[in-house]
């Protein structure tokens, strides 16, 4: 078993708030990052496919095709937006590091062509991650 | 289940030294590590929680609750300190890269699981309610240089939530 990682950044926006609870609620908890009109990151991803090396590419998974997953899954969705607003799943869910590195699971997995998908790994800040594994 | 990973940064010293040993013992063991006066390095460490992310807040655990909990119990302790000399977690045992991520994973478990509360001055039980279990200390990883780093992780149960 091989475990082969792709590298790709976005920077977006956003907020936390939860609509069920009260507006002073919502500031206790999520204190400064309850401003509605957002803030932002350089976010870093990193995914991780494991799986045999097939012996007649010599590769677990092409990875200009993990690439364009990503670009096409993620990237395009993701990159320079204000996640709130304009990715339908953080409409419902409040955009943490932890319900984006589980919306960029559920948006990759099925589409990698060769091998598994292992791990998302998504980088806030260089001080801070998560890992999600898809269970 | 999500892994969730926050970095902090310790600068310390220490002399790598083994009393029950003769200095010739020391000093082939440890090389430049067992210089008397000691020498110091820009830790880095890493503490892994493991846990279900709360539908109240979208988060494993409160990162600023976590950053006190690593201030209060580990890098008030270490922080501009020798190792050796300045704290009690090494009288007994030599302040290896190894048994310094030991000695914090030992530190920190006691406080885990930690719900994922606010401040330490709400009501004891506030959050409890939330349907997300306590968050879980998984791992503990600690560079002494970049080119050096130990991990220690807990038993295979919390890494896949059991």
């Amino acid at each position: 078993m091989v475990y082969v990682t792709r590298r790709a950044e976005f920077s977006a926006s956003h907020f936390y708030h939860n609509p069920d609870l009260g507006p002073e609620e919502n500031q206790r908890i999520f204190g400064k990052l309850n401003n509605p009109h957002g803030h932002g990151h350089n976010y870093v991803l990193d995914v991780t496919v494991r799986g045999d090396v097939d012996t007649r590419t010599g590769m677990v998974v092409d990875l200009k095709d993990l690439k364009q997953v990503i670009e096409d899954e993620v990237i395009q969705a993701m990159d320079h937006r204000f996640l709130n607003e304009e990715v339908p799943a953080f409409r419902e869910i409040i955009p943490t590091t932890e319900n984006i590195a589980r919306e960029i699971w559920r948006r990759l997995e099925g589409r990698i062509g060769a091998g598994q998908l292992h791990r998302v790994r998504l980088y806030e800040t260089a001080d801070l991650y998560v890992d999600y594994y898809g269970e | 289940m999500v892994h969730l990973t926050r970095r902090y940064r310790i600068s310390a010293a220490h002399r790598l030294h083994n009393d029950a040993l003769g200095p010739e013992e020391n000093a082939r063991l440890y090389g430049k590590c067992n210089n008397p006066h000691g020498h110091g390095h820009d830790y880095a460490l890493e503490v892994t929680v493991a846990g279900e992310v709360s539908p109240r807040t979208g988060m494993v655990i409160d990162i600023g609750l976590l950053d006190r909990l690593v201030e209060r119990e580990v890098l008030d302790r270490f922080d501009h300190k020798h190792l050796n000399l300045d704290v009690d977690n090494f009288r007994d045992q030599v302040p290896t890269t190894e048994n310094l991520c030991l000695e914090i994973y030992r530190l920190l478990a006691p406080n885990f699981p930690v719900w994922s509360v606010k401040p330490e001055d709400e009501p004891e039980d506030t959050g409890r309610e939330d349907s997300a279990p306590g968050a879980r200390l998984l791992r503990v990883r600690i560079e002494e240089t970049p080119r050096n780093f130990i991990e220690y992780e807990a038993e295979d149960g919390v890494r896949h939530g059991r």
